[in-house]
């Protein structure tokens, strides 16, 4: 039989083959069709007298690679009902994977490459597991990291076959194990090479194995439940490092020990029911569809380059300038050489240029001792970084990135000794993170090759670029920009000109609200442990006195100097004056900003703030601070959308995470509004903008919006 | 003073009164702890012979044996109390009942006990408790509050010390301040040993052979200093890290960061031990020929917020004070349990006390805390004091597990 997904054959020995093969796609996948025709055959097998045992493999590098996320996406988040999504999780689970096991039939899995989630649920169902020893081929169930868990029996089996705590590891953190440690825990039967798998496989089903698994047999107990004393130490010590990790905003972690934990007490066949309910109860709800939608479908699409203008020709960088050898400079310099791009690092003197250049040495010289890297890559790597101080090497260069001083008139002289040497095609990009494109490109003399690559740091960590469009530029040089950044393996967001651009501009409204906060007389704790609960890495206050407080009151300046009587302050102007003129703490470079720095310990809140900022006697509750800073973020963003900044939501959310950590359980900024649900959004704002002041008015628009029940992305 | 008290129906209600209680001294509760030869079992027993021995009691008048524990798996599951009572050689037909309200479980067997004189349905009852920690492992009773994971992880379940670090960080207790209470628990408790005051009602625990095992608190440090206090390593820090900070301040946002400042030397001591209380009606007295020592005024018992757990003593006495239309300034001496140095702080310091009148012989920093028998050890130990003083009324307060709380006011008669 020879169907979409999988053929099967059955040789002279009656050992039948089944090859998953998916005709339509460059990876098997869990798909209904694939469901059905493997039920058909586990139906044959069991059925047919002729054939003794069967082999599952795969004629792809991979075995399986799990759910088809695309089309899990178009379950998520309230798509279907709660009945019918146990229903989805109890075909494969019930009539695929239990028949499987319990059909008399031996079956062995070959795992021939990497095996993960529905794809490794199929090998734990069968009898037996041998996996082609060669690195690629990993096998493991990181279903948790968009939101879900095993549905398909993967945290039934997997505790009673190995244990229940290294069964909680790999359900919990969700890491594919290499074939050595999947043999050493247990998760494979054996390993062979690559070439004899299928013998392996089949001289296993030819020694007349027993086809029933330990679970059925008559006597089974696993040792779960509160009187071992082990487990209930295993229990409440995962469920706080549960709580710790994800400060109950990821519903999927608790899910899985709570379903692991019920489900080990339980008979086989109940077992398996229950977790199907715990699986519908994860698939409708928005956080497993925020993570697929953002973390997974959509940051894959930007990194695909889907706002790529289509028809421009492609281009590949060579040679690559970048103007000022600062922080940012040599950053994008490391990450350029490491794409095997040559790296014209270009300051003013030498020697800065110099200094520039042995940043790269120093994380080069860190990924060598670490062994990440051989002396041999890291030399041929930094070799390809040229310091100097002279702007005629930049010839031939197809791409030059200022990084230079924040400062039109600076980036304006870099800018033209750039285009007196560079190719009449070359693109110039400049890495502001705030001064309007447009503005800059008019010291260019050829403003439709001018860009916007707003890259982040520390560069060889922050995987995304803000491309800003400015007014001029023009489609062929936006698709060579990110067919740059492609070239760099990062993700990049296209937004239009605007001050600010889009990360800049929300990121801003997040350490305003922080201060503004506190100049309202919340306890600065609880400002900073609302922004960590909320799921940002760091509160607003730390991270203002990581960048000190001078970074964004320049910005202010400059913004002032620029708009004049246009210029409104931004509401968090006398703690950021306040912070620098009279108390005089600047943020953690000098010691002493919102936190004190004492020598060798941990930074602690400045006792001092309470005087400087009296604590109201009434605090607000937590969930209100935590949504303050939340939507003001939403707010703001939903206002670039509008404004055109942003032409589609998923540039949003994708950028959000990726540029400032945004929490990737709300989805990005835009799917918050979403998962609040916009009416709620739109009234929870509406509230805060009679309590805490007219920003949080939402846009007519946006309440348009709401009355209509629209949200910002198509159902 | 005695104004009794008055059903709806416009009957007396009959007061529950003290005859008599008896403890055993506090053993170590590790396996080179004296009492660890000792069953569970058994060390109620001894306490229950000595009870009904002191007063010539006939066991067969008893109606009931309530005794407390924390940790009622193993040798102290199964219902302790009945087995304790057939092993003291108690009537067949005295019932017998386990109660569990965690560190305040024998308090509540006191209390039970009482209301079953109170509401005339029993004339003797005998309510205490028996822990043997040496015995048993902590965590042995885990129970769906701190291991079902959805009910730990919805309900913020953090261990008690990370509760009392907490409480220690919400009101600016420091180090110094936990570790000189410690200092002063230790030196008052001395003080009554050397004294003499706890003579009259501890039992001491005899060995199969009918020898002397333990005549004395073993777990006691006299002339414990805030030197050696302060050498001490914090018991939490671990547990902290390992997530139950985040926890604790997943609930307290307010909080910056816990400071752990408790120790084995400023925390209850882990010891084996079992007291118990014989109350009765009026009639009883005349049966006994005994004057009643005391009655029970009033009781009762709260919930309080789960994750900071031992915060209740305040709320739980306000409560019982505003139930009975008394004042502070009603009650002599203040007996509040010694979980940790910063449980007893803050009771202290919310109700405004002088410490002059609260745990005036000491309590479990410096003789231990045999959880589940704890309750009814301190009840009896402050109507000695009473009795010694010659004053009338005393509180008793316990934290307890999950953000439990229970109180009892006694009066002398």
């Amino acid at each position: 039989m020879s169907e979409k997904t999988l053929r099967l054959e059955v040789d002279d020995d009656g050992i039948a083959l089944i090859t998953l093969d998916d005709a339509t796609r460059p990876m098997n996948v869990v798909s209904p069709e694939f469901i059905d025709e493997m039920i058909a055959a586990i139906e044959r097998v069991a059925g047919d007298a002729a054939i003794r045992g069967a082999i599952i493999t795969s004629a792809k590098p991979a075995f399986m690679a799990g759910a088809d996320l695309k089309y899990i996406a178009t379950l998520t988040g309230g798509a279907i009902s709660p009945d019918a999504a146990v229903e989805f999780s109890r075909k494969p689970s019930i009539d695929m994977h239990r028949r499987l096991e319990t059909c008399g039939k031996p079956f062995v899995a070959a795992i021939n490459g990497l095996a993960l989630g529905g794809g490794y649920e199929l090998c734990l169902a069968c009898h037996h597991r041998v996996l082609g020893d060669t690195p690629e081929a990993k096998v493991g169930l990181p279903e948790v990291s968009v939101g879900l868990l095993p549905g398909s029996g993967g945290t039934q089996r997997l505790p009673r076959m190995i244990g229940l705590e290294p069964a909680l590891t790999l359900l919990l953190d969700g890491k594919p194990v290499t074939p050595a440690e999947a043999l050493k825990l247990g998760l494979v039967d054996a390993l062979a090479p690559r070439a004899e798998l299928l013998r392996a496989a089949k001289d296993w089903l030819l020694g007349a194995p027993d086809p029933v698994r330990a679970w059925d047999k008559k006597g089974y107990a696993f040792a779960g439940g509160l009187l071992n004393p082990a487990v209930a130490l295993t229990m409440t010590l995962r469920s706080a490092t549960i709580a710790a990790r994800t400060q109950h905003n990821y519903p999927a972690p608790i899910a899985i020990l709570d379903c692991v934990f019920e489900g080990t007490l339980m008979p086989f066949d109940k077992a398996l029911q229950l977790e199907s309910k715990y699986f519908a109860k994860l698939l409708c709800g928005t956080v497993a569809r925020n993570l697929i939608r953002t973390s997974f479908l959509n940051k894959g699409e930007a990194g695909r380059l889907a706002r790529r203008p289509a028809g421009a020709p492609k281009i590949q960088v060579k040679k690559l300038g970048v103007l000022g050898a600062g922080m940012m400079g040599a950053g994008i310099a490391y990450v350029a050489a490491g794409a095997g791009i040559e790296v014209v690092l270009l300051d003013r003197e030498l020697a800065l240029a110099q200094k520039g250049r042995s940043y790269s040495q120093g994380v080069l010289g860190k990924e060598v001792e670490r062994g990440k890297r051989t002396q041999g890559e890291a030399d041929a790597w930094l070799a390809r970084i040229v310091p100097t101080a002279d702007y005629s090497m930049l010839q031939g260069c197809e791409l030059v990135i200022e990084a230079v001083f924040e400062d039109v008139g600076v980036k304006a002289d870099a800018t033209r000794k750039s285009e007196a040497v560079i190719p009449e095609r070359a693109i110039f990009a400049s890495n502001t993170s705030t001064l309007p494109i447009s503005e800059l490109a008019a010291a260019s003399k050829r403003p439709a090759q001018f860009i916007g690559l707003h890259f982040f740091s520390p560069v060889e960590r922050m995987p995304l670029v803000e491309v800003i469009v400015g007014r001029a530029t023009s489609q062929e040089t936006l698709a060579g920009a990110l067919d740059f950044v492609a070239q760099l393996k990062m993700t990049p967001i296209v937004v239009n000109d605007s001050r600010g651009f889009y990360t800049s501009r929300v990121f801003q409204t997040f350490i305003h609200e922080g201060m503004l906060l506190l100049e309202a007389g919340v306890a600065p704790a609880l400002i900073e442990n609302a922004a960590k609960l909320a799921g940002f890495p760091v509160g607003p206050l730390a991270l203002l006195d990581e960048v000190t407080i001078e970074l964004p009151w320049k910005i202010v300046k400059q913004t002032e100097a620029a708009l004049g009587a246009r210029f409104e302050r931004p509401a968090a102007y006398q703690v950021m004056r306040r912070m620098l003129e009279e108390l005089e703490r600047p943020g953690k470079r000098y010691g002493k900003g919102f936190y004190d720095y004492p020598p060798g310990g941990k930074k602690r809140l400045w006792p001092g703030l309470a005087q400087a900022f009296p604590q109201a006697r009434a605090q607000p509750d937590l969930q209100a601070v935590k949504n303050r800073l939340l939507y003001i973020q939403s707010l703001e963003t939903a206002r670039c959308l509008e404004e055109g900044v942003l032409t589609h939501p998923a540039d949003a959310d994708v950028g959000s995470l990726l540029a400032w950590g945004f929490p990737s359980w709300t989805g990005g900024t835009l799917s918050l509004i979403e998962t609040v649900g916009i009416g709620n959004f739109v009234a929870a704002c509406e509230a805060f903008a009679a309590s805490a002041g007219p920003r949080y008015m939402p846009s007519a628009a946006l309440r348009d919006k709401a009355r209509r029940g629209a949200g910002f992305y198509a159902r | 003073m005695l104004t009794p008290q008055i059903t709806q129906s416009g009957h007396p209600v009959p007061d529950a009164f003290i005859y008599d209680h008896v403890r055993t001294p506090r053993g170590r509760g590790r396996p080179d702890g004296s009492l660890h030869e000792v069953p569970s079992v058994e060390l109620a027993a001894q306490v229950l012979r000595a009870l009904a021995r002191r007063t010539s009691l006939d066991t067969a008048r008893v109606d009931d044996v309530i005794l407390g524990c924390a940790q009622p798996v193993g040798e102290q599951g199964g219902n302790i109390a009945r087995a304790a009572l057939l092993q003291a050689g108690y009537a067949q037909s005295v019932a017998g009942q386990q109660v569990h309200r965690f560190c305040a479980s024998a308090l509540e067997a006191v209390n039970a006990a009482a209301a079953q004189i109170m509401s005339g349905q029993s004339d003797a009852v005998i309510g205490g408790g028996v822990e043997s920690m040496s015995r048993t492992v902590m965590g042995a009773d885990s129970g769906a509050w701190s291991a079902d994971p959805a009910v730990a992880y919805q309900n913020y379940f953090a261990p008690q010390g990370i509760g009392a670090d907490l409480i220690a960080t919400l009101d600016g207790f420091t180090r110094h301040d936990v570790d000189a209470f410690a200092v002063e628990s230790q030196r008052r408790a001395a003080h009554a040993w050397s004294s003499g005051y706890f003579s009259a009602s501890v039992e001491p625990v005899r060995d199969v052979l009918g020898e002397v095992l333990l005549d004395h608190d073993e777990f006691m440090r006299p002339g414990t200093t805030l030197d050696t206090l302060s050498k001490l390593k914090a018991s939490f820090t671990g547990l902290g890290q390992a997530g139950f900070d985040a926890v604790a301040l997943q609930r307290y946002p307010e909080v910056e960061a816990l400071e752990h400042v408790h120790t084995g030397g400023n925390s209850s001591g882990i010891v084996d031990g079992s007291a118990a209380v014989l109350l009765g009606n009026r009639d009883l007295g005349a049966t006994l020929g005994r004057a009643p020592r005391a009655r029970i005024r009033c009781f009762t018992s709260i919930g309080s917020e789960p994750t900071i757990m031992l915060t209740a003593p305040g709320p739980v006495t306000r409560k019982l004070l505003a139930r009975s239309g008394m004042a502070l300034s009603d009650i002599d001496l203040f007996e509040i349990n010694e979980a940790f140095a910063a449980v007893v702080m803050r009771f202290m310091r919310e109700l405004e006390l002088d410490p002059a009148r609260v745990n005036v012989n000491g309590g479990a920093i410096a003789m231990g805390h045999p959880l589940g028998a704890t309750g009814a050890m301190i009840l009896g130990t402050v109507l000695d004091e009473l009795e010694r003083r010659g004053l009338g009324t005393a509180l008793i307060t316990l934290c307890a597990g999950n953000g439990l709380g229970t109180a009892t006011i006694i009066e002398r008669v």
